[in-house]
């Protein structure tokens, strides 16, 4: 069966360390949060000048002036910072976000992310995509594992609009975890019930199937 | 002392006229600075440039600016909002052109316009359709491609607090672009919340000195959509 929203996310705060500086892009990546244990010291950072981002307020304790990139209401964390836009994104293209969990129209390959701008659109929403995908140390991507029509988001080359060339390292999907590697992209968690051989054909590229394990859905 | 205190919404916003350039902070909602775009929705000029991050939410705000003709170009990051529909109609119907600017990008065009520098290299875009027309430079074996400065006639920002200065502090995510884009106009004004005395803002928390602001406007019984009336 193919995994939830949540379960996907679930799959992704697991891989997400101790003492890591954090960015969620809008959407989906927005539901890891409740998933990271609450003795694990992940921070988040919001490219609005937040970081330290916590969840969203309490009925009554809600500020307008304290919103998310996706410009949700959010709280601060004690210990948390606002910063200016300059400083918000010297933090992302400066290398001091350690991971970048963003959503994406398709990956290729070798790394390549498409996900500011469809093909058939005359311009795009490029938001702090490029900043983000350019400097993060890692970029793990969140999305479905194809489009709303069955096509492969996953494929061996871009067809796409680039965001940044060679930058995504893992692929969270709603079939499975895929690891972007020099050469070869890894199958390496699958959702239960689901095999390989369907992950393969709903994918535009060649996986490596040889190492995959079932996701475990019980943390 | 020079008064930085404008009296009236009037008397702050009516240095703008036609053809300028304008950067106008804030991100979505916190931060944008409406009773002042509101004075320049009544002063009813034409063919403004406006800078800010987003197209404007509903009919407030930039998109107020939008609605009632004042903006012929749009340089913005992330236009294609649903609560952006005043700028998408216009656009639409070729009533207003865009350049769109990677956020990080943006920020530090403004910055190095403020700072006086003639432009930077970032690795932001390199590759992609946005590189398009700028200069590639390979630094220590990295890729990057040249941005210009992108200063001002006018900047509008909003801050929580001034003192007789102009000496400024934001609160929160409002203050986002506010305390950039200050610094790369030629004219800068602030709307603020609440004026204070001399001394009342910590030196160690003052986030803009007021040697950036040419006048800050209280706003104090205005609210926004009213007007100057």
């Amino acid at each position: 069966m193919l995994l939830s929203r949540n379960q996907i996310a679930a799959c992704v705060a697991k891989d997400l360390q101790e003492n890591w500086l954090v960015n969620l892009g809008i959407g989906m990546p927005t539901l890891i949060p409740e998933f990271i244990p609450k003795e694990r010291n992940v921070l988040f950072h919001s490219e609005n000048g937040v970081v330290g981002m916590g969840p969203p307020p309490l009925p009554g304790e809600e500020d307008l002036d304290l919103i998310s990139a996706g410009k949700g209401l959010i709280t601060l964390i004690p210990g948390g910072a606002y910063v200016n836009h300059t400083d918000s994104f010297a933090i992302a293209r400066g290398g001091r976000l350690d991971c970048a969990v963003l959503g994406a129209f398709q990956v290729a390959a070798n790394g390549d992310l498409c996900n500011w701008r469809l093909p058939h659109q005359k311009s795009g929403s490029v938001g702090g995509a490029m900043d983000i995908a350019a400097g993060a140390k890692r970029v793990y991507v969140m999305m479905t594992h194809t489009t709303r029509e069955g096509d492969a988001k996953i494929i061996a080359e871009r067809t796409y609009p680039l965001t940044a060339g060679g930058v995504v390292s893992k692929i969270y999907t709603d079939m499975g975890v895929i690891s972007v590697e020099a050469n070869e992209l890894i199958l390496e968690g699958i959702a239960p019930g689901i095999t390989p051989e369907e992950v393969q054909s709903a994918t535009g590229a060649h996986l490596n199937i040889e190492h995959v394990q079932e996701i475990s859905l019980n943390t | 002392m020079q008064n930085k205190r404008a009296h009236t919404l009037l008397e702050a916003v009516n240095v703008i006229t036609d053809g300028m350039t304008i950067l106008i902070g804030g991100f979505g909602g916190p931060g944008v600075p409406e009773i002042l775009i509101d004075g320049v929705c009544e002063l009813g000029v034409k063919n403004l440039t406006i800078v800010s991050n987003n197209a404007g939410t509903d009919k407030s705000g930039v998109a107020r600016l939008m609605d009632v003709g004042c903006v012929s170009k749009l340089i913005c990051t992330f236009p294609w909002a649903k609560e952006s529909y005043v700028f998408k109609e216009l656009y639409d119907n070729d009533k207003i052109s865009l350049e769109i600017v990677p956020q990080g990008t943006l920020a530090e065009r403004i910055r190095t316009a403020g700072a006086g520098l003639g432009g930077f290299l970032t690795p932001t875009g390199v590759g992609t359709d946005l590189a398009e027309g700028k200069q590639p430079h390979t630094i220590d074996g990295k890729d990057y491609i040249l941005e210009l400065p992108l200063g001002a006639d006018i900047a509008l920002v909003k801050a929580h607090k001034a003192d007789l200065r102009g000496n400024l502090i934001y609160h929160k995510s409002a203050r986002n672009f506010n305390p950039i884009m200050v610094m790369a106009a030629d004219h800068s004004i602030v709307e603020v919340s609440e004026e204070v005395s001399i001394g009342e803002l910590d030196p160690e928390n003052i986030i803009t000195p007021g040697v950036f602001v040419d006048s800050y406007f209280v706003t104090g019984r205005y609210k926004v959509g009213s007007g100057s009336k």
